[in-house]
């Protein structure tokens, strides 16, 4: 028998163990997923959590109700990957061979990097809200929060889900608005890029939803420290933002087990080909979804896509035919501007979202980059496909893994 | 669009940033930074060399990331490109400001 090994049983990791079920011969092949937390999140939902739009249970499940039954489901921290010896150290001392490993650890926040963030304000005055315990910690203050600076901030990029914090910013205002509070809260988008909006297509069409919802920018904020004490953020060029509660996304980077395995970036990301995802360094490993260093955003949209495409290459180097270079860096996000409204961005490695429709070409019934109620009820309906459909590794009618040109309006190819 | 830069026609984007990096020479370097009231000394074109470097293997680029460079400090970034130094040093250099995907 051989082996095949998956760590992380994430969204990336749990689909591919139920593409390669069913693709894998069984009595050629025993494939295992090993993972330290038994709870499943649908990370999407992080960002309704504090506003009280989903409860803490639409976001977990229980993981093991995802992993196929013949899959060899193994719930234990990871010590080591050996690659050199093809073989996995687990923390209680078990070592795991493989023939085949997909490396799908995803991406944590590192909020240690920025002095001053992860102090004694830390779940008092700082929040983050991608993770299930900032989220659910940011909800419980703003249930109580009466007004004041409220700061909505990016350390620095790449991070998970880049439209999130803008998302925030949007869905804040509406909360605040129906709580009645709105003209006591001021809204801030501190960013270390050029714009809240940083493609010409985007920042064109959607600009207006920040002045209309009167949400202050500031850009080029390259954040050296956290002031705590005064409540304060300080950049490199000694710019100053006051905040009474700061919700930021701290530093995104790989799992420390990358690090210990010496296979990561400076940021324990692995270096990954980002047409065919197998790892640069390793024949026999591949990686998938946040883990990678792919110039793709780190979504679960891309992470479905790419599990379409990974699957087809793993069939390949089994069979010793080449790999497919076949991922474009396709991604489809709902981003939620509020007041029940959302919009729907589709783009790839070289084109930035433009306007057109999804997923039937010319048909829709979702228009890109504009902001409607049908998108709303999209992204909604979402969580339901997301546990029913995505994660198990379902294809969804009419939307493929590579982005479809058709229906869209584009003038140019961007870089 | 098209845009005259140092007696050449040259490709850029709506902001001037060079839509080709084949397109980028010392003579266009020195014409942009000029644009961009900067005057190039011989560690500007280290970290220029640096950011183009990245930008080849398509790492990301941040401030945090010139920190671990070992090319440049964060305070003599600041100084050598004042304003936006990412966004600045990056249209000199010929490659793409940095961007979210939206």
């Amino acid at each position: 028998m051989k082996n095949l090994v998956i760590l992380g049983a994430g969204t990336s990791g749990t689909m591919m163990s139920n593409h390669l079920i069913s693709k894998l011969p069984k009595d050629e092949w025993t494939i295992t997923i090993v993972d330290q937390y038994k709870t499943h999140y649908y990370q999407p939902g992080f960002l309704f959590l504090p506003f009280d739009i989903y409860t803490s249970k639409q976001v977990k499940k229980n993981g093991k109700k995802f992993i196929p039954k013949q899959v060899n489901y193994i719930l234990e921290k990871i010590d080591l990957i050996r690659p050199e010896e093809n073989k996995i150290n687990l923390e209680s001392g078990t070592t795991l061979d493989y023939d085949i490993l997909i490396i799908a650890t995803g991406t944590k926040i590192a909020p240690d990097e920025i002095e001053g963030m992860n102090g004694p304000e830390w779940y008092k005055s700082i929040f983050d809200f991608y993770t299930y315990e900032g989220a659910k910690a940011l909800r419980n203050k703003l249930r109580e929060w009466e007004g004041g600076k409220l700061v909505v901030h990016i350390t620095e990029m790449p991070i998970k889900c880049p439209v999130a914090p803008l998302e925030f910013a949007f869905l804040a205002d509406s909360y605040f608005k129906n709580k009645g509070i709105r003209d006591k809260v001021e809204i801030t988008y501190v960013t270390p890029l050029g714009g809240a909006f940083t493609k010409p297509k985007a920042t064109e069409a959607l600009h207006y939803l920040l002045e209309e919802k009167n949400i202050k920018e500031v850009t080029d904020f390259n954040i050296e420290r956290v002031d705590y004490e005064n409540h304060k953020i300080i950049d490199y060029a000694d710019v100053e933002v006051d905040y009474d509660l700061l919700v930021t996304v701290p530093t995104n980077m790989g799992d420390a087990l990358i690090e210990r395995s010496g296979m990561g970036d400076d940021l324990n990301f692995v270096p990954t080909h980002k047409a065919t995802l197998q790892t640069k360094d390793y024949e026999n490993v591949f990686a998938i979804g946040d883990a990678t260093n792919l110039p793709a955003s780190k979504a679960g949209s891309v992470a479905h896509f790419e599990a379409e495409i990974l699957t087809d290459n793993i069939l390949r180097y089994i069979k010793g035919e080449p790999l497919k270079e076949e991922f474009d860096g396709h991604a489809n996000c709902f981003v939620e501007t509020g007041n029940g409204k959302a919009l729907l961005i589709d783009f790839n490695y070289t084109h930035e979202p433009v306007e057109g429709t999804f997923p039937i070409p010319g048909v829709g019934p979702l228009k890109l980059l504009k902001e409607s109620r049908t998108n709303h009820m999209g992204k909604m309906a979402f969580r339901w496909i997301y546990w029913n459909m995505l994660i198990k590794g379902i294809h969804i009618p009419f939307v493929s893994a590579t982005m479809n040109e058709k229906g869209k309006k584009f003038d140019k190819v961007t870089n | 669009m098209i845009k005259v830069i140092a007696n050449k026609e040259i490709e850029v984007n709506d902001e001037g940033y060079l839509v080709d990096f084949k397109q980028w020479d010392r003579e266009v370097c020195e014409c942009i930074a000029g644009e961009c009231n900067v005057v190039l000394t011989e560690k500007h074109y280290e970290v220029i060399e640096y950011l183009q470097e990245k930008h080849k293997k398509e790492e990301p680029l941040s401030i945090r990331g010139i920190k671990k460079s070992g090319v440049i400090n964060i305070k003599e970034f600041y100084n050598l490109f004042p304003g936006g130094p990412l966004k600045i040093s990056t249209k000199i250099a010929g490659i793409p400001k940095p961007k979210s995907c939206i």
